[in-house]
């Protein structure tokens, strides 16, 4: 057993709309785009971890290995909200880690395009006939959008908002400004479902979805997937040097929940669930956030990415605004944040999500990130959150060899 | 008066409509909902308590596109009420970032969301402009 954990092959398909394709086609095309990545085949792995979020009662993993190989090994199909490509991940990773197997499959996918807005509306509770309270809140009526809204934009919008409550510097402009970023970053993204630069103007200016979320600042409903394989050190030693070369190493690998808290049942806390995945992380890495060559963190909004600087620890508690107008966080400042372009441009297919940010952070560190490579890039962060919630948090770093 | 019915069990009708929370009597987590154990410190007593109608706004939201059958627009916010963090609409004003911001103060009030075909009202709550 080792306790080395590297990323052998990886690959994400172009997020966007697929129609000429369905799940399986795209499960099918990131999962034998990673083997071939990694030059091994279905008959190497030990174990299948497959997500596909809206689809998560359909045994997406089996019905994946019907298309591209059954092998018998044991199949985890799991769910974790935005969280389960992480989790699917994490999945591969504890099996080989725990000496079980030496080698894992995981695969995240999904077919969003066009699906609207997630999270809202209710049970379809019509306001005729009889009031009759039902739930654990006793309600009559629906309360998306008596009481609050359930839905993801005003949700996180909430979530950026109470940090400008709490620290100051917040300001439609500024969260606009973080979208502004990364739909730049995603002009040298072929893969991104949008690649088009807008200005501060057009941001601010888009239909508003939820104040202060222009629909330009919202993550981006679109279909695809994305797929690793995951390999002990002890493996990895029996591989060729190129296969050696090129694997990326798991220097932290963690997965929370949230902790109660007061008023984390009012609006979600998506604050200290991160907080804590990123100091175990920072911990079991053995780096620190001056380390970091890029991250790729959950910008499911534009209000969310502001809260993940200070969550990740890239700035001073309370400093997110000033860390940002800083410059810090384009592709040329200190601290690269999603230099992919994000979820607010390249997309969010919410189950392939966990991997994809993790592919693009090994890309770097590969030097194979063509025109948008940042050089030199030695070690980054993954981060995402499901909300409810799930935060995953991965280090990866190069091969020294 | 017409019967009324609160929109959900923790809105308390009468003379001085308040909401009410569920303590946990080991830890003091306060919850709106039904519950099985505390979150906190999975304490299993609950006390059922007042909070106050007075607070500030921490967090908001004006939504200008919702599910359907949810009308817009609508000001979601959180409320610290002493302490108590509320979810509810901001009502009874203008749904423009120049009225509504961050630290205001602001205080429970209701309304009649329809009656039903026994003539039954059901009553709803935000929370309106203080000042």
């Amino acid at each position: 057993m080792s306790d080395d954990i590297w990323i052998l092959g990886i690959t994400m398909t172009k997020f966007g709309k697929h129609p000429d394709k369905d799940t399986i086609d795209l499960a099918a095309e990131a999962a034998m785009g990673a083997l071939r990545d990694g030059g091994v085949t279905m008959k190497d792995m030990g174990l299948l971890a497959a997500g596909c979020l809206m689809q998560s009662n359909a045994g997406i993993g089996q019905q994946l290995q019907k298309q591209i190989g059954q092998t018998g090994i044991p199949v985890y199909n799991v769910a974790n909200a935005c969280a389960t490509g992480a989790t699917a991940l994490r999945t591969a990773i504890m099996a080989v880690k725990s000496g079980e197997i030496d080698m894992g499959l995981a695969v995240g996918v999904e077919k969003l395009a066009g699906a609207g807005l997630l999270g809202g509306g209710g049970q379809p509770k019509s306001d005729k006939k009889e009031w009759s309270p039902s739930g654990r809140y006793g309600a009559v009526a629906s309360t998306d959008g008596r009481i609050g809204a359930a839905a993801m934009p005003a949700v996180f919008a909430q979530v950026g908002m109470e940090y400008g409550h709490k620290y100051g510097g917040t300001s439609f402009e500024l969260f606009a400004r973080i979208a502004e970023k990364n739909h730049a970053h995603s002009t040298l993204n072929p893969l991104a479902a949008y690649t088009k630069r807008m200005t501060l103007e057009e941001i601010m200016n888009d239909v508003m979805i939820a104040y202060p979320n222009t629909r330009s600042m919202c993550s981006a409903n679109c279909d695809g997937a994305a797929a690793a394989v995951v390999v002990s050190g002890a493996k990895l030693k029996t591989l060729s040097l190129e296969q050696q070369r090129r694997a990326i190493k798991v220097k932290a690998s963690v997965l929370t929940s949230d902790p109660y808290e007061e008023g984390c049942q009012v609006l979600p806390n998506v604050n200290t669930l991160t907080k804590n995945a990123a100091r175990i992380a920072y911990e079991q890495a053995g780096v620190g956030p001056q380390d970091l060559d890029l991250v790729e963190l959950h910008d499911c909004f534009a209000t969310a990415e502001l809260v993940h600087y200070d969550n990740l620890g890239l700035c001073e508690e309370g400093g997110a605004a000033d860390f940002f107008m800083s410059g810090a966080t384009w592709r040329d400042g200190t601290t690269p944040v999603n230099v992919s372009g994000g979820l607010e441009s390249k997309g969010h297919p919410i189950a392939a999500t966990g991997i994809a940010n993790i592919w693009e952070v090994c890309h770097h560190l590969r030097g194979e990130a063509g025109p948008r490579q940042i050089e030199g890039a030695k070690v980054g962060l993954a981060h995402v959150i499901g909300l409810g919630s799930a935060c995953g948090v991965h280090i990866l770093e190069k091969s020294g060899l | 008066m017409a019967n009324q019915i609160p929109l959900v069990d923790y809105l308390a009708l009468g003379d001085q409509p308040h909401l009410t929370a569920l303590e946990c009597t080991s830890c003091g987590a306060r919850y709106f909902d039904r519950r099985n154990a505390c979150a906190g410190c999975s304490g299993t007593e609950f006390a059922s308590v007042v909070v106050q109608n007075d607070g500030i706004v921490k967090a908001f939201s004006i939504v200008t596109f919702a599910a359907p059958g949810v009308p817009v627009p609508f000001v979601s916010a959180i409320i610290d009420c002493g302490g108590t963090s509320v979810r509810g609409n901001i009502i009874n004003c203008e749904p423009s970032p120049e009225v509504i911001t961050l630290g205001m103060p602001v205080r429970l009030a209701t309304y009649v969301l329809g009656t039903d075909d026994n003539g039954v009202e059901a009553i709803g709550f935000g929370f309106e402009p203080a000042n």
